[in-house]
């Protein structure tokens, strides 16, 4: 069969036996566009829209368990904007209805895209990453996943079956900067978690860089300098450093969306807007937002 | 081209045979050249545009992401279907009609489908939630403002 559309991963794999050089197609959003562009010509294909065990999501003690073959819609779901709000946030901003009706979290892994919208998301909760194959299962961190533009540790007949992240960690933000609020791939993305019990801030920043990056040094200066106890964000001088250090951890290129110095200045206006807003809402504060989709 | 494949489809209640197929064509490509159904427009050929709408056992996707036998089993409904026949007009698309909705027309079939699909799942949606559910579709001539009086022109009379 050139075209196979298992319902479990059992016929999945099976399938890839057959057919080892099937290429495997999840939601179709980013394969198709080089299908119709000739730049890809699959000799046969994996459709995993019918996988049962990639549908659907659960809790599994405090770690929520999310199928690789959520489609962001799906992700938008009322019950996850509590457990992993962040997630919910970035799916919101991919593409329009149509393209979060048939794009999964499991292709944003596998196209392993650096503008990935919920990449840096899964970065900010040191998500893990399971994949499988016949040979049995493998569960990873996303940077031992995603190691290049669109490149992946992904073995042949390996398939991305879920994503473990912690369930309802702190307090969660995602913003992006596009030329649009819809059908926009991120300039600069950034997702930030606050974990209030651990005392720690964790930054992910997305498309200023070949993969997705953690500000290692921002997250350590700015989690020594809240004031725990009291909920509150140190003052200015301090937001500046983080702000700085956060803009020093990216490392953009110039392209065709836009340059390498507007976007090392965008993830510093996020780092510091998503810690601010977190630190609001917390607080039961309501700042003023300049747009309803970010 | 490799091998070529056979496959059917079920579109707009109908199950078509597709044969001699090239195994990367997209859903978009079938319906219009080998099905006789171009009411789904082709233009952007990456999900930009929203001019190839369909429903998908439900659900409103770009038919030009859509790998053809992929679709194997799902239920698929095109702007052709929407309609009770060939000569009728669905509520949409006679609200785009009266309001003006409709300049060149190629983006309309994306539009009336998306739109479709908003009064399905949210008959009575505010003008930010119309514009979200409209923001994968481009409409280059109206500059949406005829467009979104439509969308309500048709929420108006579901209601009554």
């Amino acid at each position: 069969m050139l075209v196979s559309l298992p319902v479990s991963l059992e016929e999945a794999f099976d399938a890839f036996e057959r057919c080892p050089d099937a290429q495997l197609l999840a939601g179709g959003t980013d394969f198709m566009v080089e299908v119709n562009f000739a730049l890809r010509r699959p000799p046969a294909v994996v459709c995993l829209r019918k996988v049962e065990e990639l549908k659907g999501w659960r809790l599994e003690g405090s770690e929520l368990v999310l199928g690789a073959g959520l489609t962001y819609t799906e992700l938008m779901a009322p019950r996850l904007s509590d457990l992993v709000p962040g997630l919910v946030q970035a799916s919101r901003t991919v593409g329009s209805p149509q393209i979060r009706n048939a794009g999964t979290l499991g292709g944003n892994l596998g196209t392993a895209s650096p503008a990935g919208d919920s990449l840096p998301v899964l970065a900010a909760l040191d998500a893990k990453i399971v994949v499988a194959s016949k040979q049995g299962r493998r569960s990873l961190e996303l940077d031992d996943l995603i190691v290049g533009p669109k490149r992946t540790t992904l073995g042949p007949g390996e398939v991305i079956v879920e994503v473990r992240v912690p369930a309802a960690l702190g307090s969660q933000e995602f913003l992006k900067v596009g030329t649009r609020n819809a059908m926009v791939i991120a300039v600069a993305n950034v997702a930030l978690v606050v974990d209030w019990e651990g005392h720690s801030v964790r930054c992910a920043l997305g498309s200023v860089g070949p993969v997705v990056i953690r500000a290692r040094d921002a997250e350590e200066l700015i989690s020594s300098r809240i004031d725990w106890a009291g909920r509150t964000l140190p003052g200015d001088r301090d937001l500046a450093e983080f702000t700085a250090l956060v803009r020093s951890a990216a490392r953009p290129i110039d392209d065709h969306r836009s340059t390498a110095d507007y976007r090392r200045h965008a993830v510093g206006v996020c780092a510091e807007r998503a810690l601010e807003r977190v630190f609001a809402n917390h607080n039961g504060e309501t700042l003023e937002r300049t747009s309803w989709a970010s | 081209m490799g091998e070529l494949i056979d496959y059917q489809l079920c579109v707009n209640g109908r199950e078509h045979d597709v044969v001699d197929s090239w195994l990367g064509e997209s859903l978009l490509y079938v319906l219009r050249e080998r099905l006789g159904l171009p009411g789904s427009k082709n233009a952007c050929e990456q999900g930009e545009c929203g001019s190839c709408s369909v429903l998908m056992d439900g659900k409103l996707v770009c038919s030009c992401m859509v790998l053809a036998a992929s679709a194997v089993g799902a239920d698929i409904v095109t702007v052709e279907g929407l309609s009770a026949g060939e000569n009728d007009l669905s509520d949409v698309q006679a609200a785009f009609l009266a309001e003006g909705g409709v300049q060149c027309g190629f983006c309309t079939p994306g539009f009336v489908v998306s739109v479709h699909d908003l009064l399905e799942h949210n008959p009575d949606p505010t003008e930010l939630e119309i514009r979200e559910a409209v923001s994968g579709n481009l409409c280059r001539c109206t500059g949406y403002g005829r467009i979104l009086a439509a969308v309500q022109a048709a929420q108006e009379t579901r209601r009554r």
